[in-house]
């Protein structure tokens, strides 16, 4: 570790794998629910399950990218943090208000702890994946500007890189689109419009940046591969990123209410959208071909390359399936967007967080050349199981939400919700299954961190 | 491919495209803005529509059921529910959607289960107006059909 301030990366990183483990154990539940709809009701009914486990992904995700920034924002930079201590307290608020609002989801009732946290005040719960409390949301902003403002101030102290311009650009982003999750219409339409301004331009936009950045990162470290190439890889990559996902928003208006002008906009600005995930896939595995230097710690670069075509399956291949036009017609709303859901986010975002904390916590622990052969090896068995894990898990989504659109929306014998559910309970039983394998990787991956070189 | 192009070149694109891009998504923002009104018949929504669709959010109804195919997947799609359940008729959903309040959860044994909300007749009232106001909204023809 070349700055000691980088330390302070080790709490998020730590707490974001604890998240990660709650989320997959909280999906694993949902599955069974899926199945057995006795299992856990009353106790837990099904949103509750789902505010959890989706709740959990993005506070891991915003530790994860927290954790990130204060690991490689120092090296990038080359001073300290700017403040510390400040990274250090806004880790134990984020902690404390996450663990707190999970509680609250758990232990109250929705209905009544919209009423003890202010909601009538300023309504703003109880839309998907915006379901925090007002306090928590009030939380989210507070940290992200000090966040923000730490990172800001030790670059501009320090060296300017394209590294650290790009990742700015992404965090302003996500700061500025979140304040979309204060605006409530009442009209249930531009409600929804506005729900995507946070939703969307937040995963298909600015985190990207955030992504290609800590990509670039690790791609300089392990490969050692001159920094003026990597960066136009990485100014490439976020230029598609830009021009197909901004207006790709679009995809998520087809049929929600706005105008038909979207079918078109929506449809052939998506049709770009896996470009950039593309270009992700050449440059990790070209600078991996052109490396100049043999990293010891392998494992974080097959995390990278890892990311890269993960992020492009997930987000490229299963999201070009349904963002035409006249295919999301039939799509919309079913097991297919689910799929989708869970691969992209595996992909790009879960993955990029394991790719940053392979790199960065053997060195945070203090082994610069990574961790052992023997620990990176019972890590790349954990990568593997992961990943089959989350493969298989959406293409039993996929082949659910295929089902479910014959069942439900195609020819004239058309059956109902419920009575296609139930024909496609065996392929919810693989759906578990693999969730399992999932969860089976995660603790393998944490028994990684304490495997140690025999005799060493 | 990537060996004629320079990293000016590229930086150029991003900053050029990005904006060029967000200026006409800016500009059809406001456009859509305008549109809405009218496509979402905004000049129905009564005080118990808007009632209707807090009590959809208080209760996070859209952790289980799609509404215009956005929410969880557990649940059937509401947007439609009053012409499948309530034949379009205004009258026979809303006691349609009494009854059905009413029996949550359903003894079915391992049958997915709604919980018991414990709304008031107004209440269910207005969640029922919030749904005859949702299933008018122009959505481009969507959802394909009757089961959603």
């Amino acid at each position: 570790m070349k700055y000691s301030s980088q330390a302070v990366a080790k709490p998020y990183f730590i707490f974001a794998l604890i998240l990660l483990a709650g989320e997959i154990l909280f999906g694993l539940l949902m599955a069974i629910q899926y199945i057995y709809g006795d299992f856990l009701f009353p106790l837990i009914p099904f949103n509750v399950l789902r505010m959890v486990h989706t709740n959990l992904l993005i506070v891991l995700l915003l530790n994860g990218f927290m954790g990130a920034t204060y690991y490689l924002i120092p090296e990038e930079a080359e001073r300290e943090l700017w403040n510390p201590k400040l990274a250090i307290i806004t880790f134990w608020i984020f902690a404390a208000a996450g663990v707190a609002t999970i509680l609250g989801y758990l232990f109250v009732p929705y209905a009544q702890l919209t009423e003890l946290t202010f909601n009538n005040l300023l309504p703003t719960m109880g839309r998907e994946f915006l379901e925090q409390p007002l306090p928590t949301k009030v939380g989210i902003v507070v940290v992200v500007l000090s966040y923000l403002l730490n990172t800001i101030m030790t670059v501009l102290l320090g060296r300017r890189t394209v590294i650290t311009t790009v990742l700015i650009t992404g965090l302003l982003g996500l700061a500025v689109f979140f304040l979309f999750a204060f605006y409530v219409p009442d009209n249930l339409v531009m409600d929804k419009f506005f729900w995507w301004f946070t939703v969307h331009l937040w995963v298909e936009a600015t985190w990207e940046l955030i992504l290609g950045a800590i990509l670039a990162f690790v791609l300089i470290k392990t490969t050692g591969v001159d920094r003026e190439h990597i960066d136009k890889w990485l100014y490439l990559i976020i230029a598609m990123t830009m021009v197909s996902g901004i207006l790709g928003t679009g995809h998520h208006f087809f049929y929600m209410g706005a105008p038909e002008y979207w079918l078109w906009i929506g449809s052939i600005s998506s049709a770009v959208e896996p470009l950039p995930f593309f270009l992700m896939i050449l440059f990790a595995f070209t600078m991996t071909r052109e490396r100049k230097i043999q990293h010891d710690n392998e494992i974080a670069l097959t995390w990278a390359k890892g990311t890269a075509v993960m992020g492009f399956l997930g987000a490229g291949v299963w999201g070009f399936f349904h963002t035409l036009a006249p295919v999301n017609m039939f799509t919309h709303g079913t097991q297919l967007t689910a799929a989708h859901g869970h691969l992209s986010f595996w992909g790009a975002y879960v993955m990029i967080m394991f790719t940053i904390i392979s790199y960065a916590m053997p060195i945070l622990r203090g082994r610069p050349n990574g961790n052992c052969k023997k620990a990176q090896k019972v890590e790349l068995s954990s990568f593997w199981m992961m990943n089959i894990g989350m493969m298989g898990l959406t293409l039993a989504l996929s082949a659910a939400g295929v089902i479910q659109i014959l069942d439900q929306r195609v020819g004239t014998e058309l059956i109902s919700f419920m009575e296609s559910q139930e024909s496609i309970e065996g392929i919810y039983m693989l759906r578990a299954a693999f969730g399992l394998l999932i969860l089976t990787g995660l603790f393998t991956y944490f028994y990684s961190f304490f495997v140690k070189e025999d005799n060493a | 491919m990537t060996e004629r192009i320079t990293k000016s070149m590229a930086k150029n694109i991003y900053y050029g495209g990005g904006t060029f891009a967000l200026l006409i998504f800016i500009a059809l923002t406001f456009d859509t803005v305008h549109q809405i009104p009218e496509r979402s018949n905004e000049v129905n929504m009564t005080e118990s529509v808007i009632a209707g669709k807090k009590l959809w959010e208080d209760n996070n109804c859209v952790g289980c059921h799609t509404i215009i195919g956005e929410g969880a997947y557990y649940a059937p799609e509401l947007m439609n529910v009053f012409q499948r359940r309530g034949a379009s008729d205004e009258a026979s959903f809303k006691s349609y959607m009494q009854g059905w309040m009413a029996a949550q959860p359903l003894d079915v044994p391992n049958r997915r289960k709604m919980p018991q909300f414990n709304l008031s007749n107004e209440e269910v009232d207005s969640l029922s107006d919030f749904l005859i106001w949702t299933s008018k909204v122009n959505a481009n023809e969507w959802p394909p059909t009757i089961e959603g």
